[in-house]
């Protein structure tokens, strides 16, 4: 699990008591988030009729993100474009960062995913709190439900809810980290099985190489989704 | 044999998980909250700037350029399309002006030959009026020459038979009586011949 190490770069940086050294992964953070605004910055220089490739390919992102909210959240959604679209692009650049042979992978730690989704989560229950008051709490109660029900539904709603940080960041960890462990053992494999054995777990890594630059892409993808799910719920009351 | 295969692969394939994790201890590095402050300090740091600045620079001037791109297309559609609607009214007066050049042509033509067809007709009615009136002069100076003949060929009728008697019987006869006598044949002539 060598590849999962957070180690410390540069000097010790300590802010009272606590340690916030810049480590490999704030590296990564810092190179993703760079390649970010390197890529969306050339793509929106430019204003010609006809996009060149990397204006067609921030166009591409932005007209994608901007579709996903207005299909699951509505138009409502709109003040928060650009929260999502930072989200869906850091989570997909960390992700995507990550299969890169010797990169370390930001979002395959369970503090890091953690710490997104607990912010969305406080976000939207405040959202939703400042749109609906304590109407909000209706997203409790499902309409149409027998009264005999009642009680167990609400309990099982409102567990539902509050794990959704949780859920949220440990879809997006575990994935990362079991792509990136299941590529290591069939690394391993390669190595232990020699030239003679060692083609087949060989084959199976480059299949796996592919199937998580797809997971890469899909788990942002998700990430995003449930993002815009929960606001809608928040922004459109209606359960 | 294919069991011994069977356990020889087991027996490789738990080596091998031997060896890869042999090095591995202390569980996941992913619990050890020793870095844990750190990335959640570099991940607000990295994470906020990277949301500012996408929200105040990139994504307005993104959105600025799909905007500006889509009303210049709905711009360059419109003016097609006007474009368009003053072509169809060119080449409807175009066609316009065939059709009324192809019609005074035709009445031109026609003109024309009515023109032609009363001269002609006038003309016709002078020539067929002039051999009319020669053929009325003809036919009268035939109808004369009948008339005229009849009693010519009576003379000379008369003529020839009284020298003709003469030279028989050498003695003159009476011109009127002869001339008397051809009349009479002359008309049992023409009477035979009538009927």
């Amino acid at each position: 699990m060598y590849q999962f190490n957070v180690y410390r770069i540069g000097p010790e940086i300590k802010l009272g008591s606590v340690d916030i050294s810049f480590t490999n992964a704030s590296l990564f953070m810092v190179i993703s988030s760079l390649a970010i605004l390197i890529i969306f910055n050339l793509g929106a220089k430019k204003k010609t009729l006809i996009p060149d490739k990397l204006q067609l390919l921030s166009e591409l992102s932005y007209s994608f993100v901007a579709k996903m909210i207005n299909d699951t959240a509505g138009s409502k959604a709109k003040p928060y474009f650009s929260f999502i679209f930072s989200l869906f692009m850091f989570v997909l650049f960390c992700n995507m960062f990550g299969m890169i042979p010797y990169a370390f992978t930001v979002t395959s730690h369970i503090i890091v995913t953690f710490v997104l989704a607990a912010f969305i989560f406080v976000g939207v229950t405040i959202i939703g709190f400042m749109k609906h008051g304590l109407g909000y709490l209706k997203l409790f109660v499902p309409s149409g439900v027998p009264m005999v029900l009642l009680p167990l539904i609400v309990v099982i709603e409102i567990i539902s809810y509050l794990s959704r940080p949780i859920s949220l960041s440990v879809r997006l960890f575990a994935n990362m980290m079991a792509g990136h462990t299941m590529m290591k053992v069939f690394g391993g494999f390669v190595i232990s099985l020699g030239i003679v054995g060692g083609w087949l777990p060989l084959s199976f890594s480059v299949a796996l190489t592919g199937l998580e630059i797809l997971v890469a892409f899909l788990q942002a993808y998700v990430f995003a989704i449930l993002t815009c799910i929960y606001l809608n719920d928040a922004l459109n009351l209606h359960h | 044999m294919l069991k011994k295969i069977v356990f020889l692969l087991f027996v490789t394939c738990f080596a091998c998980f031997n060896t890869v994790f042999a090095a591995e201890s202390g569980g996941m590095p992913q619990l050890n909250p020793e870095f844990w402050i750190s990335q959640i300090f570099w991940l607000i740091i990295t994470f906020g700037i990277l949301f500012i600045i996408l929200t105040k620079v990139i994504l307005p001037k993104i959105s600025d350029n799909l905007e500006t791109r889509k009303s210049q297309i709905l711009e360059n559609i419109e003016t097609a399309d006007k474009q368009k609607e003053e072509s169809q009214k060119k080449i409807d007066e175009y066609e316009k002006i065939i059709l009324d050049s192809k019609l005074k042509a035709k009445s031109y033509f026609n003109e024309a030959r009515e023109k032609i067809l009363d001269d002609i007709n006038k003309k016709r009615a002078g020539l067929e009026k002039d051999l009319d009136e020669e053929i009325g002069e003809v036919e009268k100076e035939l109808s004369d020459l009948k008339n005229k003949s009849g009693e010519k060929i009576n003379k000379i009728a008369a003529e020839t038979s009284a020298e003709l008697i003469k030279e028989l019987i050498g003695e003159e006869v009476n011109s009127s009586s002869i001339a008397a006598i051809v009349e009479d044949q002359s008309r049992i002539n023409k009477e035979r011949k009538d009927v």
